[in-house]
């Protein structure tokens, strides 16, 4: 069999060792089966050990004291900063604003964008399976500009429909915010066409990267991005740190979001001048431990590859589709294997998701149920909530067989079979 | 009490629940939303005489939700508000004779939640009326 060869190149087993998370049974025994990856990813003791280092021998504020601890965790920080440089491709570290998460990038780009340029008439291109957090920002800046936002219609089986992209993008399209993967569909949307039409339109592109980084390469200038977002907690590193990317020519043009220490150049007790990029956008203390440890899960996972964790989480999900397909009742929401990415949402009659999920965990398989914060794209879908597996390239292809099988157990328990 | 939550008494109500359906002119109506499972039921009482004489629910969730409100829409049928207003949420929890976690204990008093917000609007347009 192809997939049981091309798995077999990948060493699954020497990179579980690195996640000491995987090896530690539940209470009551059992192996931990994770596969809630698109909630939030386990850390390498790779970062862990970072996170300690940084903790135990230089913390200190950055920017700020002269002293030795300062200069080196400033430096340690930058450093981080220069990794997410190439990791996104960025011609500048500048670009590189230190956030809270996926959903605090989105925010400060609504904010500090959207109040400042939008006006009553312009429209922004959204879609129906972006997640709350890009979603409900523009929701907030739309009423408060008289923006209007549009929909980029859906296809039967959950992909964009660009058929119909003239219908909702002209020359009154200012922004198309975007997934680059889908968290409930596991669609990989069409980030290249989607930004060649919105640019032809003047129309600026925010691509949210929270589910895309962990998986797949990307490049900011090709194909060309505007604002790209992500958190650091699903690219196997820490909570609390996250990422905007800002072209700095639309950095420099924005105002500050949030405004306090750090962001200012000179203060008065009238008014203030702001600091140079990043700063402006990076009020307060930094979540500086974590943005070091988010340096570390770059080098991580960049030393396993991006071309090998692609392929390997293909047959995974591959897998994960041939033995789900034919169980009785159980249906796939999202698109067919050569659109997505390593999430397998699916509902199975007669077991409502939120008890599926509990009948899984008696197993020891770790999912999601719910509607994954994509409530309209769960209204368009006809159901309530789904049941998620979402996969990292830690897990085994028998980890895959256990989530069969504890689905069949759970069918069991509702005397379906 | 039984330690597991998909006994056959839930499963049993789940899959053959007691007075599930629509009732067109009930006495009073409410319905509400666990937003953490998506679980939604609208409880409908048809009161005659201070006493309920049916209860009917709608609704769609999870087993524990929607077996909670078969069992509670059987349990108050006969009774009367006074005695309904110190039914209390250990009594409703006790009905269903398993034991939940915290937070599937907000599945299984969703629809006893929904009831007690009805008592209080009714005692109001009793009222007011």
């Amino acid at each position: 069999m192809t997939s049981m060869t091309l798995t077999a190149k990948f060493d699954v087993e020497a990179v579980r060792r690195d996640f000491p998370i995987l090896s530690k049974p539940l209470p009551g025994g059992r192996p931990l089966v994770y596969l809630d990856n698109a909630a939030t990813a386990q850390k390498p003791r790779q970062v862990v050990e970072k996170l300690v280092e940084c903790l135990e021998n230089y913390n200190a504020n950055v920017h700020r004291g002269i002293h030795a601890l300062g200069d080196r965790v400033t430096g340690e920080l930058e450093m981080a900063r220069e990794k997410v440089r190439q990791l996104i491709g960025a011609r500048e570290v500048e670009e590189i604003i230190f956030t809270s998460g996926t959903t605090m990038s989105i925010n400060l780009v609504a904010n500090a964008w959207g109040r400042k340029f939008l006006k009553a008439g312009d429209e922004l291109l959204l879609n129906e399976m972006e997640h709350h957090a890009n979603l409900v920002p523009w929701q907030q800046i739309a009423s408060q500009t008289g923006a209007k936002l549009r929909f980029i219609p859906l296809t039967a089986d959950g992909r964009l429909d660009l058929s119909s992209l003239d219908e909702v993008l002209g020359d009154r399209t200012k922004l198309v915010a975007v997934t680059a993967l889908s968290n409930v569909l596991g669609t990989i949307n069409p980030i290249s066409e989607i930004a060649a039409r919105a640019k032809s339109q003047g129309a600026l592109v925010l691509v949210d990267a929270a589910q895309s980084v962990p998986h797949a390469p990307v490049n900011v200038t090709s194909p060309d991005i505007d604002f790209l977002a992500f958190s650091g907690h699903k690219l196997y590193g820490p909570t609390g740190i996250g990422v905007l990317y800002g072209k700095r020519r639309l950095l420099e043009s924005m105002d500050p979001f949030l405004c306090g220490g750090n962001m200012i150049r000179r203060v008065r007790k009238e008014s203030s001048d702001f600091a140079e990029l990043p700063g402006k956008f990076e009020a307060g203390t930094l979540p500086i431990v974590e943005a070091i440890g988010l340096g570390a899960a770059i080098d991580y996972v960049q030393s396993i590859g991006f071309e090998a964790i692609g392929a390997y989480e293909h047959e995974l999900t591959r897998r994960a589709f041939e033995q789900l397909s034919p169980i009785p009742g159980l249906t796939i929401v999202g698109p067919g294997l050569e659109h997505r990415g390593a999430i397998v949402s699916f509902s199975v009659e007669g077991v409502h998701p939120h008890d599926m999920a509990e009948l899984l965990d008696r197993r020891g398989v770790a999912v999601r149920a719910g509607h994954h914060c994509t409530m309209p794209l769960h209204e368009l879908l006809k159901v309530t909530a789904t049941t998620r597996a979402s996969f990292a390239f830690y897990n085994a292809p028998e980890e895959v067989d256990a989530l069969c099988e504890a689905i069949e157990y759970a069918r069991k328990v509702f005397r379906l079979s | 009490m039984s330690d597991d939550l998909y006994d056959d008494y839930i499963l049993d109500h789940y899959e053959s629940p007691y007075h599930r359906g629509h009732v067109d002119h009930p006495t009073i109506a409410h319905e509400d939303e666990n937003p953490l499972c998506g679980d939604q039921v609208r409880l409908q009482l048809v009161i005659d005489n201070d006493r309920v004489k049916e209860a009917w629910f709608e609704g769609h969730g999870c087993a524990i939700s929607q077996a909670a409100a078969s069992i509670l829409s059987r349990e108050i049928e006969g009774k009367t508000i006074d005695e309904l207003k110190t039914f209390q949420a250990p009594q409703m929890l006790d009905l269903l004779r398993v034991r939940l976690t915290a937070s599937r204990q907000k599945c299984g008093l969703l629809s006893f939640k929904i009831l007690k917000t009805m008592l209080y609007t009714l005692n109001d347009d009793l009222h007011t009326a």
